[in-house]
């Protein structure tokens, strides 16, 4: 999917969003899911409506959009952060990745399996946020302990699972890897 | 949102002389102060998305963390926290973990890993209350944003409000938590303006409402925290953050306390406590000190010191369980610090 976002300006649709954007002014370059690129947009843009708008990358969701619930998790050099309050701008010159950015050429990321194998997806609204946030935790720690688990997807709300099987998935990759 | 002009400043001097550009009244509401800092935007963005900030200008001084503002240094003689170093860093940094377990712990028990890692510790001070009425404009009686247009949660919904330091004209809780742990390590807060550098100590930083709850802090419009620095205090190493929310992760303080403890056996030579989710501002609770400071750590001095802190206590509809939970939170705060290995 990242494959084809290679936007020097965003399309011109965008801004018909009910809005009172000042002139797309910035152009902002960073490396998203490997690739450089370079976005125009207006300095009041967050980075889960360029993502999302800008670059269609619809998989980053925006629920609450005050930090409270996680959908909109999205890794910045390394670590997971909120992209709905968060400015395009700020990440210039930086590295973001997205769930797009997980899948290999031909197979899913093992944390995004182990969430099939493990029946942690009901609705699917929380999981990319979770799967984010879990890719963050096990990149810096990848033998982490039950509580830690917790700790890295606390910030992760989800109405259906219970938690206990997004644990189980999460812990089930760690102890794959070793 | 709305639309604003954005800046990025990569030192402290020129982020001080970029907000120096737009003219600033010293009187008017903080909330409303035309140009605003930008450093994790956790807080500021929400505000401003929310309507109640509308700056005409941000300064992003993300930058500034390139520089020492963004570090962490500890030697014999204390630590100098950056104003740009993030929560997430200074939270799991090994020396601050062991020399000053208080910050490290008020920063972990604060918000999610995700906002930890964003937010920066200059930022966490100035956070604004989580007081719904101020959040929320359609409310037109909030003295905080609206000096003289009245206080809507004092005869509405006021379960997490203040109990400690409350005024007629308003009862907001202040949220955060590191900030009373800076008050339990007698720190420094640094800043930087317009008119040069100065300091002051840290429990100065914040006002109590009184009939002024629109100025929160003594900050001048355009001034920039710059560090906070503690000093190696014999009490540093043996301290405590405890926080008592509705739920076990990812709340704000329903009460908490910051205790540190110089003890001589089991008698206490030295003492500090700030309380937090019971007060307006981050609380030295000088008071309760007084009771347990040369005394044996016992339960009748620990009551004491619990009915100290919350002597002067004035409670409204919804938030009377406040004094009780405080007083808990404190006794076991203490309790828990003494009995520490260190
Ligand atoms: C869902 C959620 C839950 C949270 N839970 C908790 C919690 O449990 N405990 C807790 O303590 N906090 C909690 N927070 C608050 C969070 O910790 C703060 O939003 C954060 O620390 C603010 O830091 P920041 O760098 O993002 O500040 P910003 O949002 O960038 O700035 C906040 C304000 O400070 C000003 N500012 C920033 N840096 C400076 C500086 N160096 N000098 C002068 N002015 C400056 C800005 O202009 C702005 O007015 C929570 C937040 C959210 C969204
Ligand atoms: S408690 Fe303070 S912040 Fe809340 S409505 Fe009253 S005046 Fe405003
Ligand atoms: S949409 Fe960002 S935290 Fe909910
Ligand atoms: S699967 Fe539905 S919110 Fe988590």
């Amino acid at each position: 999917m990242t494959s084809d976002v290679q936007l020097a300006t965003r399309p011109a649709d965008v801004s018909a969003r009910d809005r009172v954007d000042a002139a797309k002014n910035l152009v902002v370059s960073f490396v998203l899911n490997g690739k450089p690129l370079s976005v125009a947009v207006a300095p009041t843009e967050l980075l889960a409506d360029t993502l999302r708008e800008g670059l269609g990358l619809t998989g980053t969701k925006v629920a609450c959009g005050t930090g409270d619930c996680g959908t909109c998790t999205a890794i910045l050099d390394g670590e997971a952060v909120r992209s709905c309050l968060m400015l395009t701008a700020m990440v210039a010159g930086k590295t973001v990745e997205t769930i797009e950015g997980l899948a290999g050429e031909s197979d899913i990321h093992p944390i995004q399996q182990a969430f099939i194998d493990t029946g942690a997806v009901q609705c699917g609204y929380c999981t990319p946020g979770m799967i984010l946030a879990a890719k963050a935790l096990l990149d810096e720690n990848p033998k982490p302990s039950a509580d830690d688990i917790k700790e890295a997807i606390s910030g992760n709300l989800c109405r259906c699972t219970g938690y206990t099987k997004i644990i189980e998935a999460i812990d089930k990759v760690a102890n794959a890897v070793a | 949102m709305r639309p604003f002009h954005y800046e990025r400043a990569a030192t402290p001097a020129a982020a001080v002389k970029m907000a120096g550009t737009t003219p600033m009244s010293p009187d008017q509401p903080s909330v409303a102060t035309p140009v605003q800092y930008l450093a994790g935007g956790t807080n500021l963005l929400d505000m401003m998305k929310i309507d109640v900030m509308r700056p005409d200008r941000v300064v992003d001084i993300n930058a500034i963390a390139e520089t020492r503002h963004g570090g962490i240094e500890v030697s014999d003689d204390g630590m100098w926290l950056g104003a740009l170093a993030r929560m997430a860093e200074v939270a799991e940094h090994a020396d601050v973990k062991h020399r000053f377990p208080v910050i490290a712990q008020s920063l972990t028990l604060a918000a999610s890993q995700q906002l930890r890692n964003m937010a920066s510790i200059g930022g966490n001070v100035l956070q604004r209350t989580r007081c719904p009425y101020y959040r929320d404009t359609s409310y037109a009686e909030c003295n905080k944003r609206d000096p003289g247009s009245g206080c809507a949660a004092l005869g509405g919904f006021n379960r997490m409000h203040a109990v400690l330091g409350t005024s007629k004209a308003c009862i907001a809780t202040y949220p955060g938590d590191f900030a009373q742990a800076l008050i339990a390590l007698d720190a420094r807060v640094e800043i930087t303006g317009a008119h040069g550098h100065r300091s002051m100590a840290f429990a100065e930083l914040h006002r109590r409402p009184d009939d002024e709850p629109h100025m929160e802090t003594r900050l001048a419009p355009g001034e920039l925290i710059t560090a906070f620095t503690i000093a190696a205090l014999p009490w540093a190493r043996r301290s405590k953050y405890l926080k008592i929310r509705d739920r076990e992760s990812y709340e704000f303080a329903l009460a908490s306390a910051a205790v540190a403890l110089d003890m001589d056996g089991d008698i206490v030579r030295e003492a500090r406590i700030a309380l937090g989710g019971v007060a307006t501002v981050p609380w030295r609770a000088s008071a309760a000190e007084h009771e347990i400071q040369g005394k044996r750590l016992d339960e009748r001095a620990l009551a004491a010191a619990a009915e100290a802190a919350f002597a002067d206590a004035r409670v409204f509809e919804h938030n009377a369980f406040k004094i009780a939970l405080g007083k808990r939170t404190l006794t076991r705060a203490l309790r828990e610090t003494a009995a520490m290995e260190t």
